[in-house]
This record gives C-alpha cells, sequence and structure tokens, in this order.
C-alpha cells in the first residue's frame, strides 16, 4: 500500500507541469529605457512550481551538463522540500558565484541543455533556479566562512575575473596568504566592465566580492602586472608560493575594411566599458559617452547583444545588428538574441559589412554591406555565408560597433618569458600549471574567450593543481596510490 | 590613493604634481605613462611620466588644463591631496640604445616635460645629447636648469621670439641638421601637429625620428581599442604597442582627427563644471563633487 503510494508520488514526464515557470520580466519597451534588472527573479512560489518539474532522474544527465558538475537534482530536490538553506549549501560546494551564474550561463548549451525532460517539453529552468537560490543567500547572508587554518603560503592573483576570483577562494579556503592585483580600477574582469547592470547588477557582484574578503582574499586594484612587477618577480623577489594568471581575453579585433578609423566606430568592449565601469551615461560621472542616433553593430554573440541593449537605453533612435550569419548560427544566449528582438533591435542576418563610409568630416556617414545565402558547413559545422554577387546596400548610420571577438590580453606576454602559442594565449599542463616553474593560468586567456563558468572552473581546477603543487594535497593519483 | 606631495605652477595653464608611489617609481622607464583618475567619478587619462625618482619614491606628471578634468585637477590637486586612482607604469619603454651616440630631443609646449626622461637615459648612456625646445614665448618656459644640467647643445625656439630662435622647432630641428651630420636619431613629443611636421622635417633626411603619441585612452590594458592609430597602413593600439612609433609612419591626421572625437562632448562638460563652480563661489560654498 505504503509502496503503490510512492509509486504514484514519483514524478514522471506525464504527470509534470508542461510549461516552464515564466520568469516576471520588465516590459520591452519600458525597460528599453533603463538600466535596471530585466529578468526580475523568480517568487517562492514560482520556485517551489519549477522545482516539481524536475523528474529527479537517479542518472542525471544535466549534471554532466554543467561545466562545475553542480549536484543539480540534488539542490533542486532541496528547494522542492523548501529546504533552501540547505539548496545553497549544496550549491556553494561546486560554485562560488550562483547568484551570478544564475544570470548569465547559456544553460541552453550545459545543463538545461541535456534536460531529461527536455526532449519532449521544455527542460527544466535550471538557471532561474539557481539564481533564486543564490539571491536568496544574498538577502539572508548565508555565505559560511569556513574554519580556516592559515599555512603560511603566500599567493598572487593576477587579474580579478572569475578565473581569478574561484582559484582565489579556493586557495584562502586552504588556509593561504591570498592577494588578488588588478588592472582596472574596480575588480570583477568582465563581470564589471562588460556584462551590463540590466543582466547582472554590480550589488551581486559587490556580494559575491564581500564574500571573498571574508575569507581574508585581499584585492588590490590599480596594478598592472607585468608593468608594476613581473611574473618573474612574483615568484622571486616578492616572495610568493604560487601565482595564478587569469587575465582575460579583451584585446578586440576590428575588420580591416576602410572606414574602421572614423570617429564613430568603436569596440563594443569600449562601449561597454565607458557605460558600465565609466558609468557614462550618469550626468554625475566625467567620462563621455557620444552615442550616435543610429546604430549598427556587427556580431551577434553575448557582447554584441549586451551592445546592442545597452545603445537602446542610452537613447540611439534606432539600433541594428549586423551578422554574416542567421539567427540560428549566433553564438550569443538564446534568451539575449530574443530580448534584444523584444526590445526593438533591427536584425540584418546573412549581411556582411563592406566599408564604412566618411561623412566628409571624419564621421561616420553610413556602412555599405553585401548580403550572404548559406553554403556549405564550415570547420565549425556552421554552414558558411557566401555573398551573392550584385547585393550590394548602403544604408545611414553614425556610430558602428565591433562585437567580432577578443584576443588574449597582451601585457603579461609582452612582459613575461612565459610560453604561449601563436595567438598569445598562455600554454599550459593538464594541471593548469605553466612553463614558469609554481605559475598557474586559466580562464579566457588560456582558451580563448569563453564563458563565466569555464573560466571558474578554470579557476579552481588550477587551485588544485596549485595544492598539490605547495604540497597542501595529494594528487589524485598519488591519493589513488595510497 | 595616491598623495600628491608636491607642486609647481609653470604658468596659469601648466602645473606640476609629483605623487607618491614607491612602486611605480621604482618600475618607471623613460617613455612610460600612467593613467590616473582624480576622484571617483572622474574620467582615466593617460600623463607621460615625466620625472621619477626611486630616492623619493615619487613620479612626477606635468599637466596642461584644457578641459573639464584637467581644469578640475588644477583646481582640486593641492599638495596633501590625493589621486583616487593611478595605475602604470603603461606601455613600452623608450629603446635607449648604446648604439646612438647623438641624439636630438625635441620637446614643444607640454612635450618638454615628457621627453625629459629620455633626454636624461641618453646622456646616462653617454650620448652626445642636443635638446630643441619650443614654446610661445619666453614666459612659458620650464625647466631651463634642468635641462641645461644634461644637454650638450640646448636649443630654444619661440613662436614671438621672446627668447632663443623667432620661430617654431622645425627651424631649430634644420639648424641642427646642417651642423651635425652623424645624427643618429631625433624623438619629438608635443602637440601633433608639431609631432607631425618635425617628421616632416626630417623625412629628406632619412633622420630616424620617434614620436610619442597620446590617443584618447580608457583602460589602458589592451582592452578597448579607443587608442588605436595607424602606423605604416597598420592599426596599433597607443596604449600597449607604444607609445613610441617611427614618426615617418604615422598617420598624424588620422590621429589628430580621432583625437577630436568628443569634442562636443568635452566643451559642455566644461561649460557645465565652469558653471558650478561660478555658482559655487557666487554662493560662498564649497563645490560638492
Ligand atoms: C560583453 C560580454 C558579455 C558576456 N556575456 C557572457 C554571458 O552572458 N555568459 C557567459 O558565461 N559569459 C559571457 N561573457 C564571457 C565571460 O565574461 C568571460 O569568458 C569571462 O569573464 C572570462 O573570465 P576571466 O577570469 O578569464 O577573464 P576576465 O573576466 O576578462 O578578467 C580578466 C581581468 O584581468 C585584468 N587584467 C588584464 N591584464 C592584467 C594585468 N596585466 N595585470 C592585472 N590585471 C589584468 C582585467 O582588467 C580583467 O579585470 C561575456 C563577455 C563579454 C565581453
Ligand atoms: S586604451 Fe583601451 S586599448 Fe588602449
Amino acid at each position: 500500500m505504503a509502496d503503490k503510494e510512492k509509486k504514484q508520488k514519483r514524478r514522471t514526464i506525464k504527470n509534470i507541469a508542461k510549461e516552464r515557470t515564466a520568469m516576471p520580466e520588465q516590459p520591452p519597451l519600458i525597460r528599453a529605457t533603463n538600466f535596471e534588472e530585466v529578468a526580475l527573479g523568480y517568487t517562492e512560489e514560482n520556485a517551489v512550481r519549477e522545482a516539481q518539474r524536475c523528474i529527479l532522474c537517479p542518472k542525471p544527465r544535466c549534471r554532466n551538463g554543467c561545466p562545475v558538475d553542480i549536484d543539480i537534482t540534488g539542490f533542486i530536490a532541496k528547494i522542492d522540500e523548501k529546504d533552501y538553506r540547505a539548496a545553497y549549501d549544496i550549491l556553494s560546494d561546486a560554485t562560488l558565484l550562483p547568484a551570478i551564474c544564475g544570470r548569465v550561463c547559456p544553460q541552453e548549451d550545459q545543463c538545461e541543455g541535456v534536460c531529461a525532460i527536455g526532449k519532449k517539453l521544455e527542460p527544466v529552468a535550471i538557471g532561474r533556479l539557481e539564481r533564486w537560490i543564490g539571491d536568496m543567500a544574498i538577502e539572508n547572508n548565508w555565505f559560511q566562512v569556513p574554519e580556516i587554518t592559515p599555512n603560511g603560503k603566500k599567493i598572487a592573483i593576477v587579474g580579478s575575473g572569475p578565473a581569478g576570483l574561484a582559484c582565489a577562494a579556493d586557495m584562502a579556503k586552504a588556509g593561504c596568504d591570498v592577494t588578488i592585483f588588478e588592472a582596472l580600477h574596480k575588480p570583477g574582469g568582465v563581470l564589471r566592465y562588460g556584462i551590463p547592470e540590466f543582466r547582472l547588477p554590480n550589488y551581486v557582484i559587490d556580494a559575491e566580492l564581500a564574500n571573498l574578503e571574508k575569507l581574508g582574499v585581499k584585492i588590490e586594484c590599480n596594478v598592472l602586472v607585468g608593468r608594476l612587477f613581473t611574473i618573474e618577480q612574483l615568484r622571486t623577489e616578492m616572495g610568493y608560493d604560487a601565482v595564478f594568471i587569469g587575465v582575460g581575453a579583451g584585446y578586440p579585433t576590428f575588420m580591416g575594411i576602410p572606414g574602421e578609423s572614423l570617429n564613430g566606430v568603436l569596440s563594443a568592449n569600449e562601449l561597454l566599458t565607458r557605460c558600465n565601469l565609466m558609468h557614462a551615461a550618469d550626468e554625475s560621472y566625467d567620462t563621455p559617452l557620444g552615442i550616435g542616433n543610429k546604430i549598427a553593430v556587427i556580431g551577434s554573440g553575448n557582447t554584441a547583444m549586451d551592445a546592442m541593449r545597452v545603445s537602446l537605453r542610452v537613447g540611439a533612435e534606432h539600433v541594428y545588428c549586423v551578422y554574416r550569419r542567421t539567427r540560428e548560427e549566433s553564438p550569443a544566449r538564446v534568451e539575449e538574441i530574443h530580448h534584444a528582438i523584444e526590445e526593438g533591435v533591427d536584425f540584418h542576418w546573412l549581411t556582411t559589412p563592406l566599408e564604412i563610409l566618411d561623412d566628409g568630416e571624419g564621421r561616420v556617414r553610413a556602412m555599405r554591406c553585401i548580403k550572404n545565402e548559406l553554403g556549405e558547413p564550415d570547420d565549425s559545422g556552421r554552414r558558411r555565408p557566401v555573398p551573392i554577387e550584385g547585393s550590394e546596400f548602403e544604408f545611414e548610420v553614425d556610430r558602428v560597433v565591433y562585437a567580432i571577438g577578443t584576443n588574449a590580453n597582451p601585457v603579461i606576454g609582452q612582459t613575461s618569458d612565459i610560453e604561449m602559442n601563436k595567438w598569445g594565449y598562455i600554454d599550459t599542463d593538464e594541471t593548469l600549471h605553466t612553463s614558469i616553474e609554481g605559475v598557474f593560468a586559466g580562464g579566457d586567456i588560456v582558451t580563448g574567450a569563453a564563458t563565466v563558468i569555464l573560466a571558474m572552473g578554470a579557476g579552481r581546477k588550477a587551485a588544485e593543481g596549485m595544492k598539490v603543487y605547495l604540497g597542501l594535497e595529494d594528487s589524485e593519483e598519488d591519493a589513488k596510490a595510497e | 590613493m595616491y598623495e600628491i606631495v608636491a607642486r609647481e605652477d609653470f604658468s596659469d595653464q601648466t602645473f606640476l604634481l609629483e605623487v607618491r608611489h614607491p612602486m611605480l617609481a621604482k618600475a618607471a622607464q623613460a617613455g612610460q605613462f600612467v593613467i590616473t583618475q582624480s576622484h571617483e567619478h572622474g574620467e582615466r587619462i593617460p600623463l607621460t611620466i615625466a620625472d621619477f625618482s626611486k630616492e623619493n619614491g615619487t613620479i612626477t606628471l606635468v599637466i596642461q588644463a584644457v578641459g573639464k578634468t584637467t581644469k578640475e585637477m588644477q583646481a582640486d590637486c593641492q599638495v596633501g591631496a590625493s589621486l583616487f586612482a593611478m595605475v602604470g607604469p603603461m606601455g613600452i619603454p623608450s629603446h635607449i640604445s648604446e648604439d646612438v651616440k647623438k641624439v636630438v630631443l625635441v620637446g614643444g609646449g607640454l612635450g618638454v616635460a615628457p621627453i625629459f626622461p629620455q633626454l636624461r637615459a641618453f646622456k646616462e648612456k653617454g650620448a652626445y645629447v642636443i635638446a630643441i625646445i619650443g614654446f610661445r614665448n619666453k614666459e612659458l618656459i620650464f625647466w631651463d636648469d634642468k635641462y641645461k644640467q644634461y644637454c650638450d647643445e640646448y636649443i630654444v625656439c619661440t613662436d614671438d621670439g621672446s627668447a632663443g630662435i623667432h620661430g617654431l622647432v622645425t627651424q631649430g630641428i634644420e639648424q641642427v641638421i646642417s651642423k651635425h651630420d652623424d645624427i643618429d636619431e631625433l624623438i619629438a613629443i608635443g602637440p601633433p601637429i608639431m609631432m607631425k611636421f618635425c617628421a616632416e622635417t626630417t623625412r629628406p633626411h632619412q633622420l630616424k625620428t620617434i614620436v610619442s603619441l597620446n590617443p584618447l585612452m580608457v583602460d589602458g590594458t589592451g582592452m578597448c581599442g579607443g587608442c588605436r592609430v595607424k602606423v605604416g597602413g597598420k592599426m596599433k593600439f597607443g596604449c600597449v604597442e607604444g607609445p613610441d612609433f617611427d614618426g615617418h609612419q604615422v598617420d598624424f591626421d588620422e590621429l589628430m582627427n580621432r583625437l577630436g572625437r568628443f569634442k562636443a562632448d568635452e566643451k559642455i562638460a566644461l561649460e557645465n563644471w565652469q558653471k558650478h563652480r561660478e555658482n559655487c563661489r557666487l554662493m560662498n560654498t564649497e563645490p560638492e563633487e
């Protein structure tokens, strides 16, 4: 009898809610005029309902889809049980930044992409649940400083993006004396200067950074490593026992077409940095923005979406996206493209810029483009755009923003003997140790521009390598041998 | 916070700040710059390091008050005050080669300050050092003594003839070239238009000419590309690939156009700030930030 009851209770794809619980959002035309967060977050009722859509697979595939191996069904089950604190504890075993990752991870390519119910129904909204718990932890100050026994080791972390932050946290928890050096005047890396406020509010970054400081991590801003001192000096005269390099890959690329040096042509990183880090749209800050009326953003990744949506919010009349492939091939998170369309961005798919035209006074007047059709798949497996002869056209714009990718940040490479590949990304072994003894590297500076969660995962992996290197922990093989 | 330990006003436009930062003073080399932000809401602006003292643990900046940010610094950066942010030394240091036996350094106006570390470095390497400095008039000249201490020849040019040669630094260059046929290198720092004409003057003589460019910057780490300049037909990021470039290869017209990128915004910012200051003065209150 009892068994039967249990069976009935067991959730299957047949007896759960078909549609995922919608996330309350600001209406598109209102939010496109402000910098408040777009997605407002679940209520408790929303969260519990969504948690109950998870069928708690015994061998959950979502966990394999997570780059940092979060026990996803574990934390969702706790939400269902309304034991939110326990849900947070499960999350924080694997991730340092749940409130951040819940907002910015490309879940559709990761956990949600392999969710078992996703074959027939909409997958469980794992990211939204993660965010909900992350936010609740911030609100209720749930972060707990574990007992730390100082071990006298000094660690330097170069760069305060997600890779550096994650490595710093793990090393501090292991008892090391950790200092982060950041070139900009505020920490956070791309989280701070790149991803805009309406997607990732500053208070969330500040809260996660405050947790790091509770662990005893020191953050020194305004330090350009390589120039103020070198990586080699950190290891020698400055006495650091190990170093982690997480300087990112933010060096913006341009296409090399005519007209790129006209005034009005800029990188998405410049636009976003002016807005996010320097608060150019706020009159009480001095940094100029110089935003125009008609803005073309080239590219269709997250950075492009952010640049377009920021442009709308600072008052551009018309924002175009110019992308040589189609919506299906766009590298941006699905949600970002959806949001950008809702907010009124005008997409020119299958379009390649040829030239940026001068107004006669050194400023942008218009852009000349050509239309493409899709051909055979290329190396990336995506169908290659092929220009259609005679389809050139011109349209009026006064700003052109490049969001077509970035390269390795160059300063460490210029100032150190560290081994790099020919594109300037740092070479490492599988423990993320570099060619310089005691120096590890991870995140975008090793892989090329990727994601927050991969950078964070790399920071944690390097921390593992570092602990073994410092003799604080046995390596996995040694542990097995014992 | 980075404390201002000394200040000197050269004119009603130009002033010097000595800022404490022992590590930076130790690391700084000729030709490098810093990015400063005078207060939290301020702009990040690049300033070439005009001098550094490892003993005192300070670096020296010479600033011309032209826009809102620099005029505000002129008003607020007094001894004892602090800069909100200062990062550096940035940029690739100037190449002070042993092979350079005779060198000409040309400083125009404010450029007299940032070229000084190179002048001293060449002298210390044993080169024969000729300096040519240019100002509008005699009153604006600064660092006369400092220059005389390190120069083998010191040539002053003024627009109005109130001191030295009556004319531009390019006249000084012509004069020096006709006198010396064994100059290895010429380095020019000053307004872009001056550097352009210096490069045009030396081009027919095939005299290697290095200029230090001052594009607009935000981060100074190679992350925004706002500082891009064209050199030899190729795009370079001034902050990480410069600031020194081959003067014969630089597209100065493009540089000058790009320096005017925010002209309209800058004008409004300056007017608003001046109005704000004036109101505060009239109401006899401290200006609020
Ligand atoms: C606009 C934009 C939107 C994005 N959106 C998403 C998203 O929605 N989801 C997602 O998962 N990913 C997104 N990404 C990608 C993600 O942000 C990056 O992959 C991630 O931040 C990389 O982390 P990192 O720690 O390797 O480097 P970064 O975050 O780049 O941090 C590097 C830090 O090092 C500092 N630094 C550099 N050189 C030095 C030096 N010499 N000395 C000291 N400090 C130095 C930099 O100033 C920076 O603060 C986005 C990227 C951008 C640009
Ligand atoms: S100032 Fe941003 S890249 Fe040079």
